[in-house]
């Protein structure tokens, strides 16, 4: 028997063949539940985006919760996305087209609202507004309608290793001279000062404006964050830089505990989610305050975050999405404080979910609760994304290139009512 | 014997057939390509001028004609003129070191008589490398600012104090990080061009150089070599020149170092990635298009310059 040879009309055709596999694949979306396509008889199919939460567990979570629905519904499916790597620019790019999400999780931003990207949420909250946390139901809040429901409460503070800082005969900070100071003392050879971020920024440059007294903006429609206070307040951050007491080109960032647990640094910006894996490392040797006050007339700050998920107002199945996401972040108060408690700690936006949460009734975490009460800051959501980059031009301008610090909030100030005015007009 | 008289034949005319499966055949070879090109290079060529002529937040579908605002934003804004010197910065560095280097490894490589397939291929390895792969690397294991990058390692045994590679502008180190790894990246593919330039030079022009008294070496390369590698020179001052506008992949992956940690990326943002930032994350795609027009204006600009002051395409005098 001959060999089989390819002729030229067989190669075409397994050319066009694998061209035309390789394009349908292309088109299907990343599932973890093998396909798009609604399984079981589902009728519909929602999309849900998450981006890459770094807590152990988070991933397997969600797809159960997203699992359990079509227990509770037969004819929906959820497939859950899990959206590793730069998530915001990813889900802005998926915004703009056919193939948008029907459910995903953001930040608040007047923009989305105004352009009608998200659909209208009030309903859902019928009977239950009052049991979420106003601050949330603020940033949410567009023309008097609700378009996004927080999924959790996140905020942050400096973690202080209490040996080291014991050692050192330094006390946790309470004003922003002092941060320098401990820093200053705390730094050797072998261990940094404090860690902040890994531009020697992180967070904290909007904490510094908020410990000054000074707010970003103002509900009137008026950029007011440019004031000699708050140029006195990141100037900190500055002096901070140039003592060379900060960590920078860790392995991990900020939001990642390993620096301190890894003795790289003596005191670190973080999140509270980090308490867990602190624990787990260090046990109870760490302090934690927030953000310190710049003096007598300013105030602690730390922020009051958090991811929230809204409904894609021209999703062909609106009302199916904004059903599961009635479910999974009103309703289901068990899920919430799975979410918020079984990874990482976060604060359950519910009144009555967080009240229940033992774990966050006693010790740092009960702490670190009541600061963001007392001292948290929700993002605005008419602050907007060219508005954090002229904020972040101007703190790079400031802390690494050493410009006036008045003259950079001024010019970013000026950028910044621009856009806003845009966004309100 | 009678010589036939030989008569050109008429052209064959094809079958109809014949021409139609000609015709078929192109397509199924070119269609693909014109079709990808057209849905995912022309369309959205066309697509991003027309709305970088509009206010499109937030969307691609804008319907608010603003003129030229867009464009008078873009080259007004501070950021995005500190960009384009960025880029010259960048290309003052880059670009005569990636000819030079590149040469002399091509030279060494042409010189060697053994193992010059090991060493041609040695070099060119690293083009295979991901951009992106290639900067995580350089940031979080060669130059990580920590005593035990392995940078500062080395510094260590001379007694030397670990240095922030990547966040400070004063000394600028970062852009021995970013000059580095691009060259790294990118200097056995021009190695390879030379290479293949250095080839074609015929031979028997060295022996008779040789013959006439010249001297092997710089008098060779001086009188011979470097005026024959011309077209292959301005090639590769042209591709390189572009590649450096086109810098994005490790300035973001370097200086970006995690969420809410960017600022690093103000020290050196070539234009793209600012383009980038203004259409991507501000969600402004009038002005994002506007940048990147004003940006292609530029590259055609110093090509046709670039062209006409090395003569490309010129034929050989």
């Amino acid at each position: 028997m001959s060999p089989k040879t390819i002729t030229r009309r067989d190669f075409l055709k397994l050319t066009a063949m694998t061209a035309g596999a390789a394009v349908v694949a292309a088109c299907g979306g990343k599932t973890e539940s093998g396909g798009s396509s609604a399984a079981g008889g589902a009728a519909i199919t929602l999309v849900q985006y998450y981006h890459e939460y770094g807590e152990e567990g988070c991933a397997e979570a969600s797809k159960r919760y997203a699992d359990e629905y079509t227990t509770v519904k037969s004819n929906v499916k959820v497939d859950r996305q899990w959206i590793p790597g730069d998530y915001g620019q990813k889900l802005n790019a998926a915004l703009l087209t056919d193939q948008a999400p029907d459910v995903w999780e953001s930040g608040p931003d007047a923009a989305r609202y105004k352009a009608g990207i998200c659909a209208d949420l009030t309903d859902l909250y019928t009977g239950v507004k009052d049991d979420f946390n106003p601050a949330v139901i603020d940033a949410s809040s567009w023309q008097s309608k609700i378009m996004g429901i927080r999924m959790i409460i996140d905020t942050g503070g400096i973690y202080c290793r209490k040996t080291v800082l014991d050692a050192a005969g330094v006390k946790p900070p309470t004003t922003l001279e002092e941060v320098v100071n401990a820093a200053k003392a705390l730094t050797t050879d072998k261990q940094k000062g404090l860690f902040l971020g890994n531009d020697g920024i992180g967070g904290v440059f909007d904490q510094s404006i908020y410990a000054s007294g000074v707010k970003k903006l103002v509900e009137n429609g008026k950029v007011v964050f440019n004031t000699d206070r708050a140029a006195k307040a990141v100037s900190y951050i500055k002096k901070l830089n140039d003592d060379n007491s900060l960590l920078v080109g860790a392995p991990t960032d900020w939001w990642d505990p390993s620096s301190l647990t890894g003795d790289l640094a003596a005191m670190q910006w973080c999140g509270l989610w980090a308490m867990p894996g602190i624990r787990k490392v260090i046990g109870e040797d760490f302090y934690v305050v927030p953000w310190p006050k710049l003096d007598d007339q300013g105030a602690p700050s730390t922020f009051l975050g958090g991811w929230t998920t809204f409904v894609t107002a021209k999703s062909k199945n609106v009302d199916a999405a904004k059903a599961f996401a009635k479910w999974l972040w009103i309703e289901n108060t068990k899920n919430q404080q799975d979410w918020s408690l079984s990874y990482g700690f976060h604060i359950p936006p519910r009144k009555s979910a967080a009240a229940s949460a033992e774990k966050l009734k006693s010790g740092q975490a009960k702490e670190m609760w009541d600061a963001v009460d007392k001292y948290g800051h929700d993002e605005s959501p008419f602050w907007t994304g060219a508005m954090g980059t002229a904020l972040g031009n101007a703190a790079a301008n400031i802390i690494k290139n050493g410009a006036d610090a008045k003259a950079e909030l001024d010019a970013a100030a000026k950028t910044c009512q621009t856009e806003l005015d845009k966004v309100l007009a | 014997m009678s010589v036939m008289a030989s008569t050109p034949s008429a052209p064959v005319k094809p079958k109809s057939n014949t021409r139609l499966r000609n015709t078929l055949t192109f397509w199924a070879f070119v269609g693909p390509l014109a079709l990808g090109l057209l849905v995912f290079v022309y369309i959205p060529i066309v697509w991003g001028f027309i709305i970088s002529f509009f206010e499109a937040r937030q969307t691609v579908t804008p319907s608010q004609f603003v003129g030229l605002t867009n464009y008078v934003d873009m080259l007004t804004d501070p950021n995005f003129v500190k960009a384009l010197v960025t880029f010259l910065i960048f290309a003052v560095f880059i670009v005569p070191t990636t000819f030079f280097l590149s040469l002399a490894l091509a030279l060494l490589v042409n010189n060697t008589t053994k193992g010059t397939s090991f060493f041609r291929t040695v070099f060119f390895l690293p083009t295979a490398c991901s951009y992106v792969v290639a900067s995580m690397t350089w940031r979080m294991s060669i130059f990580n600012g920590l005593p035990f990058g392995f940078a500062n390692i080395v510094l260590g045994w001379l007694g030397v104090a670990p240095i922030q590679w990547i966040n400070k502008p004063d000394p600028p180190y970062f852009w021995i990080v970013l000059v580095t790894v691009r060259l790294w990246l990118q200097l056995g593919f021009y190695m390879i061009l030379f290479l293949a330039g250095l080839q074609e030079i015929d031979r028997a022009l060295y022996e008779a150089a040789l013959v006439d008294g010249a001297k092997r070496g710089w008098q060779t390369f001086r009188h011979i070599t470097f005026p024959l590698l011309r077209n292959t020179s301005v090639s590769i001052l042209l591709l390189s020149l572009i590649a450096a506008f086109q810098a994005f992949d490790e300035f973001y992956n370097v200086l970006s170092t995690g969420v809410g940690s960017s600022s690093n990326i103000t020290l050196a943002r070539p234009p793209l990635v600012y383009i980038y930032q203004v259409a991507m994350a501000d969600q402004n795609y009038g002005r994002g298009a506007a940048g990147a027009f004003i940006l292609v204006a530029i590259i055609i600009a110093v090509t046709i310059v670039q062209g006409r002051l090395f003569g490309l395409g010129r034929a050989e005098a």
